[in-house]
């Protein structure tokens, strides 16, 4: 499997992650090497086999739809990089 | 009494709960071992005002007789576990100047059973990678040495390793997602084991890949990786996956009988290339556990030369998705953004600077695993090959194998920087004993059984049933008495 740069970038795209165009190349490079490893599960055969939802058998658990913690907004914010009037602060979204 | 960080943990409970010494007098001595170890870049935040508060409280809770195995006991706390008031960022700069407004379930039940903390640990960013070399921190070393090159203590607890072997501390948490706790375990003759998923919580552990990740203890023997898992275990509400199954006294099934128990040799594990040293190590282990009156059978798991890409295609999907809450918006590093820069530049740039490449790499081969038109071929292919690998182990056991045995890692601890050059697949296959057991969600522990021809140390595993720590510690356990590894690093730092 081989991805070509403009796959790198649409990937680095959608993973949110800013690569420079100089970088382009070796990423496209190491991703498909990557890929390349993981080609070999096409060889398994898998027909009828359920994919794994989770590794043990247990029902998820479930409990009364009801409020459990909060009324904490100061801790919450407390780790943010920019906080302000009781809000998450971040660039100008709507114009 | 002294070097008192060179005690184990049920000798210090001994020495402690018998009057003989304090637990402050225990965290002084860690405190005075990690101070003058910084070669090591194990301990990545100290908190000796803490521990010496804790090891206080902890002294008065023994005089008044309230005193459970694990109290006055100085751990050292991967960086992946949030602390409350203490700064937790997964080795990542993404998280730096993050300091948790809560605590993960694990150190709270080791701070609720008396436990003392000495400090955060040195680990591969956000637990990915084999060698501890992706750290904002810098290599984490292994006190292991047979000359002057610098070798690696293992990843991704390679910090928490690098402690334990070197008595910076008494025992360390680690966690294991593909391997970090037995990998590193074996890389520096400590025992580590990482229990059933579902066993520990996962609440408050900076998530990797949650299908796979699970806390575990990493010792100086058997013994307290017992102890110490009895304290980390517990039915958690604030995690949906965790097991409703009662947690028992792994110490009381150390009874050191394994006579009639049926250990599997799985052929598969035989694998190309394998030094011959590690071939007779786990030839040697397999007479052990017969010498010890174990039955031993050959066994088959067909599909194990799938797990390793099955493996990373599942924890890099996982890790995509989960590591998609680092936005520069709530928590963590943002990074300066230019004129005219918006929302979407603020997103790239920060996660740009913040991740270091072995998790930039990750995220993007996740992204692009579960990325339409890819999905079925990559993610839902995997997952369904992650079925047969475990339906492999359920056969086994459905056939009365009682644990199974095999080589931890594929050679001793190697360079660090031996791999710089080599491409990212080469450090993967390093994981290619241990991711397995991490797919079927099964318990395994790593013992250091002996050490090779150039004298470091290495490691056997040994696989359990689900849920049953307890037998599988037991078995370790006479693998530990019977291997007699006694070695020590020689210190140089």
């Amino acid at each position: 499997m081989s991805i070509t740069e403009n796959e790198a970038r649409k990937v680095a795209k959608l993973a949110r992650i800013a690569v420079e165009d100089e970088a382009l190349p070796a990423l496209a490079r190491e991703l498909s090497g990557i890929l390349d490893f993981m080609e070999q599960l096409k060889e398994v055969d898998v027909e009828g086999v359920e994919p794994m939802t989770g590794v043990m058998p247990m029902r998820l658990k479930r409990r009364e739809d009801v409020v459990t913690t909060g009324g904490m907004p100061e801790r919450i914010l407390s780790n943010a990089p920019d906080a302000r009037e009781g809000f998450f602060a971040v660039p100008k979204v709507v114009e | 009494m002294s070097d008192l960080n060179k005690l184990t943990v049920s000798e210090a409970r001994d020495a402690l709960h018998k009057g003989d010494v304090t637990s402050v007098e225990l965290t002084d001595a860690c405190l005075n071992a990690i101070e003058a170890a910084g070669a090591l870049n194990a301990f990545v935040h100290g908190t000796p005002d803490k521990a010496r508060q804790m090891a206080l409280a902890a002294d008065d809770r023994i005089k008044s007789g309230d005193a459970a195995p694990m109290t006055g006991i100085p751990l050292g706390i991967k960086d992946v576990f949030c602390v409350q008031g203490v700064a937790s960022q997964a080795a990542s700069r993404i998280l730096e100047g993050f300091v948790p407004e809560y605590e993960s379930t694990v150190t709270q039940n080791l701070w609720d059973a008396g436990a003392v903390m000495l400090g955060k640990l040195n680990m591969d960013e956000f637990a990915m990678g084999s060698a501890n070399e992706n750290s904002c921190y810098g290599k984490a070393i292994n006190p292991w040495k047979i000359d002057d090159r610098d070798l690696t203590p293992g990843g991704s607890s390679g910090g928490s390793a690098a402690a334990v072997a070197a008595d910076l501390c008494l025992a360390a948490t680690g966690t294991d997602t593909g391997g970090s706790i037995r990998q590193p375990a074996g890389f520096t003759g400590t025992v580590g084991l990482r229990p059933t998923y579902g066993r520990v919580s996962r609440y408050g552990v900076i998530a990797y890949a949650s299908s796979l990740d699970q806390a575990g203890p990493m010792t100086k023997s058997v013994r307290d990786a017992a102890i110490m898992l009895g304290a980390m275990a517990s039915v958690d509400e604030k995690d949906s996956t965790s097991a409703d199954i009662p947690v028992p006294d792994f110490e009381a099934a150390l009874t050191g009988d394994i006579r009639g128990k049926k250990i599997g040799i799985p052929r598969e594990y035989r694998v190309d290339g394998m030094p011959e040293e590690i071939d007779d190590l786990w030839q040697k282990g397999t007479d052990m556990l017969r010498d010890a009156g174990a039955e031993i059978v050959e066994i088959s798991l067909p599909h194990t030369k799938y797990a390793l890409p099955t493996y990373y295609i599942i924890a890099m999907a996982e890790a995509s998705s989960n590591l998609a809450r680092y936005d520069g918006v709530r928590y963590g590093r943002r990074a300066g953004l230019g004129q005219g820069d918006g929302i979407t530049e603020m997103y790239e740039k920060t996660r740009a600077e913040g991740f270091g490449p072995e998790v930039q790499r990750r995220i993007m081969i996740g992204t692009y695993v579960l990325s339409a038109g890819f999905y079925d071929a990559y993610y839902n292919h995997a997952r369904k090959v992650r079925a047969l690998i475990k339906r492999d182990f359920d056969n086994a056991y459905a056939d009365g194998i009682d644990a199974i045995l095999a080589p931890t890692t594929p050679s001793a601890a190697f360079a660090l920087g031996a791999m710089d050059t080599a491409d990212p697949v080469q450090m993967y296959l390093n994981d290619v004993f241990t991711v397995t057991l991490n797919l079927a969600g099964l318990p395994g522990i790593s013992v250091p059984v002996g050490l090779d021809r150039q004298g470091l140390p290495l490691g056997l595993q040994l696989i359990g049933r689900p849920f049953e720590e307890g037998a599988l510690l037991n078995q370790a356990l006479v693998l530990e008495r019977a291997a007699g590894f006694v070695a020590k690093p020689e210190r140089w730092w």
